[in-house]
């Protein structure tokens, strides 16, 4: 039952402020599930919408996890510190119990905060290369700055809010959390999505959501061609122009429950348009490629 | 993976090559192989620069007469300047194989490089008023150092650090591409061209040489091709898009513009900054830091896209 008010939570149903009690009254999980798109099937165990709150004791799941105080704040200067360092500088303060970090002068470094399976409030002042804050669990992480290709690749909770634009592949095969990029991205964002939420504050490159599994993705701007291309499962909601659609995506009806849930996302990092959700796309799977070995060959052509 | 960067000043000179130098010092792991700078500075008035090579660098260790071979190729070289009326005006040699010589002359200079290219080991890898493309085994500086290029000035340059992918590791399979015969025109790319024996097969028809086996040199032929034909560099650009295949981000600089094109799968990363008096583009943001460590914007160009910037 634990994880089921998780789920309701996040379909937009919040009980201490009602909002949309309407929209979800009578419903099952299952159904709710449904319209949103978002799977055939009931999760069970651990899900991948498992959210972080600060403060909360039983997420921290790993038993080598830091007890990090998120008051206790300190400065952590990368010029001229290899990238390994830095993450074994990161480590060796949360061992101390630092629970705020800020990370001075990045400068393009690759890497940087990978790997965080801790509660930490990670503040980078500048930008940073390739695979940033990659594989974390937990961890909230402000970006004041640019990221490069693949950031929060396989990232399976926590935040990371970017305060500028991102490359190419942000949120590869990302598995929970939020990821949040203000600017535009560049191609193939959320490749391989497997859950977790991704929002654009801009526009998106090519092949936005490429064999997208589970999981949604929210682009406020306008998206490049072949989006959601063979996706399997998930939600991609699109605020702009969609340039084309990829083999097997197809555009849904916009429910309330959508504009419930994209309305407290928007809200919640400050990326509300202002004329609100109502003009957004959703683009989900057809479901047409599952199975594809098995189809016929005149059936297959149907397909592509 | 290959690095490249660009870098142009707006309507000024400033020390390109120490900025070059950096930004590709900075991109050393995406490519250890080979590195090679084409910086442009002030058009000097009616004489070319003329880089050229008359052996590689593993020759060297060939044999005991490897001396004398390139002493015999560099008089030959000379000898043949003096039959197409060209002026000798200065020397220098960074390294015994590789040759810079300023030229004073007025006739056809593309008969004239072809007829040096004859010589056995030679390639002219530059040719031009403004250019000076400088590439050679080695990191950014090592090959800076050799060729004394942290005291160049000049308005723009482009620059690649080499991983060896399609072809062998030496100065011939090395960027930049000089677009031979086009004066001041050079080429620098990473990624992997997929129909290279198509589109070769189809230029040398037209006859156009190619020195190496290195598929980014079907760029600059490619480039030269279109220039010839009278296209602009963005034309050009824009049909390489649809006529090139594979995947590719590649730079290309003439006298006095800089364009970039991104193929349509945009699988090649390049990253852009740009302001009012300069522009800096490279694989990876790292490089554009080491010459602007302040807080900047940057951004990703999208699949298919191209742009021009002049000088």
């Amino acid at each position: 039952m634990e994880s089921m008010s998780v789920m309701a939570a996040d379909m937009g149903y919040d009980p201490r402020e009602g909002q949309t009690r309407d929209a979800v009254e009578g419903t099952t999980q299952e159904d709710r599930a449904r319209d949103l798109g978002m799977m055939s099937e009931q999760l069970k165990n651990r899900s991948m919408e498992v959210f972080f709150e600060v403060g909360e004791d039983e997420n921290v799941t790993y038993p080598w996890a830091e007890n990090v105080d998120f008051n206790k704040r300190t400065e952590l200067d990368c010029e001229g510190k290899p990238t390994t360092q830095v993450n074994k500088d990161i480590r060796a303060l949360m061992a101390e119990g630092y629970g705020t970090i800020v990370l001075k002068n990045p400068r393009g470094m690759h890497s940087v905060g990978v790997g965080i399976l801790n509660k930490l409030n990670l503040i980078i002042e500048g930008s940073i290369g390739y695979f940033g804050v990659g594989l974390i669990d937990g961890p909230n992480v402000r970006i004041n700055g640019r990221v490069g290709w693949s950031c929060g690749e396989n990232m399976m909770a926590g935040t990371v809010v970017i305060e500028k634009n991102a490359g190419s592949t942000f949120g590869a095969a990302m598995r929970g959390g939020d990821l949040v990029c203000k600017g535009s991205v560049g191609s193939r964002t959320g490749i391989d999505q497997k859950g977790g939420t991704i929002i654009v504050g801009g526009d998106t490159g090519a092949f936005s959501g490429f064999m997208m599994q589970r999981g949604r993705m929210v682009v406020c701007g306008n998206a490049g061609k072949n989006l959601g291309d063979s996706m399997y499962d998930g939600t991609i909601y699109v605020g702009g122009e969609v340039k084309d659609y990829g083999v097997d995506a197809v555009p849904a009806e916009l429910t309330d429950l959508d504009k419930a849930w994209l309305t407290r996302k928007l809200t919640q990092y400050d990326l509300m348009p202002e004329k609100g959700v109502d003009h957004f796309t959703k683009i989900v799977s057809g479901k047409q490629l599952w199975n594809y070995d098995n189809l016929e060959p005149n059936e297959k052509k149907l397909i592509l | 993976m290959c690095g490249i960067a660009g870098l142009i000043h707006r309507g000024k000179s400033s020390s390109v090559g120490s900025e070059m130098t950096s930004m590709l010092t900075a991109l050393k792991h995406r490519g250890p192989d080979s590195t090679g700078f084409a910086v442009y500075g002030e058009p000097n008035s009616g004489d070319y620069v003329m880089r050229f090579k008359v052996a590689e660098q593993e020759d060297m260790a060939s044999g005991y007469d490897m001396g004398e071979k390139i002493a015999a190729r560099i008089e030959l070289v000379e000898k043949r300047l003096g039959e197409h009326k060209a002026t000798i005006k200065d020397r220098e040699s960074a390294t015994p194989y590789a040759m810079r010589y300023v030229l004073s002359h007025d006739g056809d200079t593309e008969a004239m490089a072809r007829y040096i290219e004859d010589i056995e080991g030679t390639e002219i890898l530059s040719l031009g008023n403004s250019l000076e493309l400088i590439k050679d085994l080695g990191d950014a500086n090592v090959v800076a150092d050799a060729y004394g290029l942290r005291d160049f000035t000049g308005t723009h340059g482009i620059g690649h650090t080499r991983m060896a992918t399609e072809s062998d590791v030496d100065i011939r399979s090395a960027h930049p591409y000089w677009a031979f015969p086009y004066n001041d025109v050079s080429v620098v790319h990473n990624g992997q061209i997929t129909n290279y024996w198509i589109k070769r097969r189809q230029m040398e028809k037209r006859g156009h040489r190619f020195m190496s086996s290195c598929d980014s040199e079907l760029l600059a032929v490619y480039t030269a091709d279109n220039l010839a034909n009278g296209a602009t560099l963005e034309d050009s650009l824009k049909a390489s898009i649809e006529e090139i295949d594979g995947v590719f981000t590649y730079l290309v600089a003439t006298k006095d513009e800089l364009g970039m094109a991104k193929d349509t799968m945009a699988a090649k990363p390049l990253v852009l900054y740009e302001s009012d008096d300069m522009i800096a583009m490279a694989s990876e943001e790292v490089a554009i830091r080491a010459i602007l460590p302040q807080e900047i914007d940057t951004t990703d160009p999208y699949d298919e896209e191209i742009r021009v910037w002049k000088a």
